[in-house]
Formats: structure tokens, C-alpha cells, sequence
């Protein structure tokens, strides 16, 4: 069986929970930006919780399907349809040979995850199906979709059950204007002084258009004011620039001092821009679901409310697995 | 006649000329042909064309130059 792509949307890809264990060498972790929606998704359909789904970002793909099919779409409130008739997101629903998904406006979020029973079953790559568009590695042909292209999905014995749906308190999306990213001060923060830290904590930023896989860029803060310093060997002249060095997931870089980014998915692993602090692991899958434009604030943790942080997270999770067993 | 509403595929920003230095693409009360762009949307490093969609005559456009949009969001009426 196959999903053949009638229109791809804006970027969609096939995505899992990632690559790790190459970004020492550069080669990103990718995965879906929102990863506990991926795993709904799956769950939903029967699939094991890592197996491939598309991420289709602000814009869903139109699909037809070869064969009878279980999908659940989950994420963004990006609505389904059905041979143009309306279906629900977060549930599991029947799609019959021949028949057309395609997805209403976005009304909420940033990113829907297409699962369908079975998976899609594109080659393993570095023990990843996920797609590093950058790199050309892994998903479909390694790059986004395009009009025309077929998916294989796996059989897997997948059996998916329709109707199946998962409650409002356990789809971990975004709650609350602004959006708070919870982040720790890293090893750069001597750089800024005590004010500009300050500032970064309490001016409220917004998504820039630019955001994608790589990195979520904000835009609207205050510029930050760097302490002066001889530039160590290597650093050049930029008060932002440092001797190069590792960029973890999660780290807020600021060029120039004024747009921070947070590094994604698909980041680079190293370079010279000094980073303010690093958003919790708790929080990356929220970084998924920004829009352009969306107000957000950083609020500062320490090592302990972090590790609470993701503790509480991973039971959100394990909640989501006893809902959906 | 039936008024209809051309509607922004993406959030992101709106720019109503192809680049800074050029007219617009539209004005209020310009015909339009289906597959006519009518404005772009720049959003993760890209800029995505807006058709009319439909033949008809601009009524007025409902977002400025540079607005900040949201997907679905009204950006131009037609007449059709």
C-alpha cells in the first residue's frame, strides 16, 4: 500500500524521534519538533510510539490513499477532511481506497503529524527515518515532499482502530499568551551584563518568520548590552562571537546580541556565537507548535526545576501511553 | 454579483510586490484572472505566492504591505 502526495503543503516531511548519537559530527538529531504529538499520533493508530509519521508545517499536504487506511492527525489544530467532509484531530478515523485527505486552514499551532497504521515505511538511515532536508539524509529521498511522490507504508499487522481520541489534558501543546519557554543561563552568561540578562528574561519576544527546523528565531527584545573583553584567540571582534564551540539542542544563541535563536531539530552542532542559556528539554516540543508572530518569554530556571520539569513531562507521556494501550 | 474572499494560505508576513523596488502586484478595483498573484507570504525563509483563485475584480485588500497574517485570515475581497 502507498500514500501517493497530490500536493505536498509548504514543507512536509517524514519524521520519528530522531537521530541521536551523531551530533558530535555534526549530523543533527532531527526528529519531530513536537514529539509527544508524534507519539499520540501513533499511538492512535496502533503504530509503535517512534514510527514514522509526515510533519506537515502551517500547511497540510493532500494525500490519496491506495488502500484502506487508519490515520490520526495530531498537533497543530490543522483540521482533516476527508473527501472534503470535515474529521477531528486527535482521533483516529478510517480512510477508504481512493479516497482524499486533505486539511483545512491552520487555526492553531504549527505543526500536524500525519500518522497512518503501519507507518511510513521509508529506509532506516543512521537508525532514523527522519528527514535532514539540510544534510539530504534519510525520509523520503531525503528531502520535503513533493506532488507526485509515493510513500510506502509498512504493514507491521498494524490494525489501527478508528475513533480512538486523546483528551484535551494530555496532548502537552502550548497553553497561554505568552508562550513560556523555560530556559537556564549557560556558560556565556558572564558575557551580558547583569541588566541585559535581566531584560532578557522580562521583555516579551515574538516567533520571526524565519523560524524552521534549524532554529526559532525571536525578534523584539531589547539588544543585549555585552560586557567589555579582549576577544580570546580565535573569537574575532563581534562582542557575540566566541572561540567556536559545541551548540547544544535547546541553546540560545544571540548574534549580534539582538535576535536569540533557539536551536532545533536540525541545528548545526558548533560554531562561534555565544549562547545566553539553553531552553529545557521540557519545553522544545512547544518550540514546534510556535507560529510566526507569537509572543513568547523566557523564564529562567535552575538545574533542579529542570530535571522536575522533564520529569513531569515524561509523565505526561507515560499517561499518554496507559490512555492509548 | 457575489462578493468573495481571498484568504492567506500561511502565517507569516504579507508583502503586496514581488520585491521592495517594484508596484504592487494589485491595486483596489484591478480585474484579476484566477491564477494572477496577488501578494506574497514570507515564512520560514521563503516566499509563497497568493492566487486570486477566483476571476473578478479587486474590491479592496483587507491587509497592508508588510502585515504580520495569520493562515485563513482575510487578505483581499473580490468582486466574482
Amino acid at each position: 500500500m502507498a500514500v501517493k502526495v497530490l500536493k505536498p503543503g509548504l514543507a512536509t516531511t517524514v519524521q520519528d524521534l530522531g537521530r541521536p548519537g551523531y551530533y558530535h559530527i555534526g549530523i543533527p538529531l532531527s526528529g519531530a519538533m513536537d514529539r509527544h504529538a508524534l507519539v499520540a499520533a501513533n499511538l492512535l493508530v496502533g503504530n509503535d510510539a517512534g514510527a514514522a509519521v509526515l510533519e506537515a508545517v502551517f500547511m497540510g499536504p493532500e494525500l490519496e490513499f491506495t488502500a484502506d487506511a487508519t490515520v490520526a492527525i495530531t498537533g497543530a489544530e490543522l483540521p482533516p477532511k476527508l473527501d472534503g467532509e470535515p474529521r477531528e484531530t486527535w482521533t483516529s478515523f478510517k480512510v477508504k481506497r481512493g479516497q482524499i485527505l486533505s486539511f483545512d486552514f491552520l487555526k492553531q499551532g504549527a505543526r500536524g503529524y500525519v500518522a497512518v497504521a503501519g507507518g511510513i515505511d521509508v529506509p532506516v538511515v543512521l537508525g532514523s527515518r527522519s528527514t535532514y532536508a539540510l544534510g539530504a539524509l534519510g525520509g523520503f529521498k531525503g528531502r520535503k515532499l513533493e506532488a507526485g511522490d509515493e510513500l510506502p507504508i509498512g504493514s507491521a499487522g498494524a490494525t489501527g482502530k478508528d475513533g480512538r481520541s486523546v483528551a484535551r489534558d494530555l496532548r502537552g501543546q502550548p497553553a497561554g499568551m505568552p508562550t513560556e519557554l523555560r530556559a537556564m543561563p549557560g556558560l556565556y552568561w558572564h558575557r551580558i551584563t547583569e541588566a541585559a540578562g535581566d531584560g532578557f528574561f522580562s521583555d516579551t519576544w515574538k516567533v520571526a518568520p524565519e523560524a524552521d527546523r534549524i532554529g526559532y528565531r525571536f525578534k523584539g527584545g531589547k539588544p543585549l548590552e555585552f560586557v567589555p573583553r579582549e576577544p580570546p584567540f580565535g573569537a574575532g571582534s563581534d562582542p557575540s562571537n566566541i572561540t567556536d564551540a559545541c551548540y547544544p539542542y535547546g541553546s540560545i544563541q544571540v548574534p549580534g546580541g539582538t535576535e536569540p535563536i533557539v536551536l532545533h531539530r536540525d541545528a548545526v552542532s558548533g560554531g562561534g556565537y555565544f549562547m545566553v542559556g539553553t531552553v529545557i528539554a521540557a519545553d522544545m516540543d512547544l518550540i514546534g507548535q510556535l507560529q510566526p508572530n507569537t509572543p513568547v518569554k523566557f523564564v529562567k530556571v535552575d538545574m533542579n526545576q529542570a530535571l522536575a520539569a522533564r520529569k513531569s513531562r515524561s509523565e505526561l507521556l507515560g499517561k499518554l501511553h496507559s490512555a492509548l494501550a | 454579483m457575489a462578493t468573495q474572499q481571498i484568504f492567506s494560505p500561511l502565517p507569516g508576513i504579507f508583502y503586496r510586490k514581488p520585491s521592495p523596488d517594484k508596484p504592487f502586484y494589485k491595486n483596489d478595483g484591478d480585474v484579476v484572472t484566477e491564477s494572477d498573484t496577488i501578494g506574497l507570504i514570507e515564512v520560514m525563509k521563503s516566499f509563497n505566492e497568493v492566487k486570486a483563485g477566483a476571476a473578478g475584480k479587486i474590491v479592496r485588500f483587507l491587509a497592508e504591505n508588510e502585515d504580520a497574517v495569520m493562515a485563513g485570515q482575510p487578505i483581499a475581497e473580490i468582486d466574482v
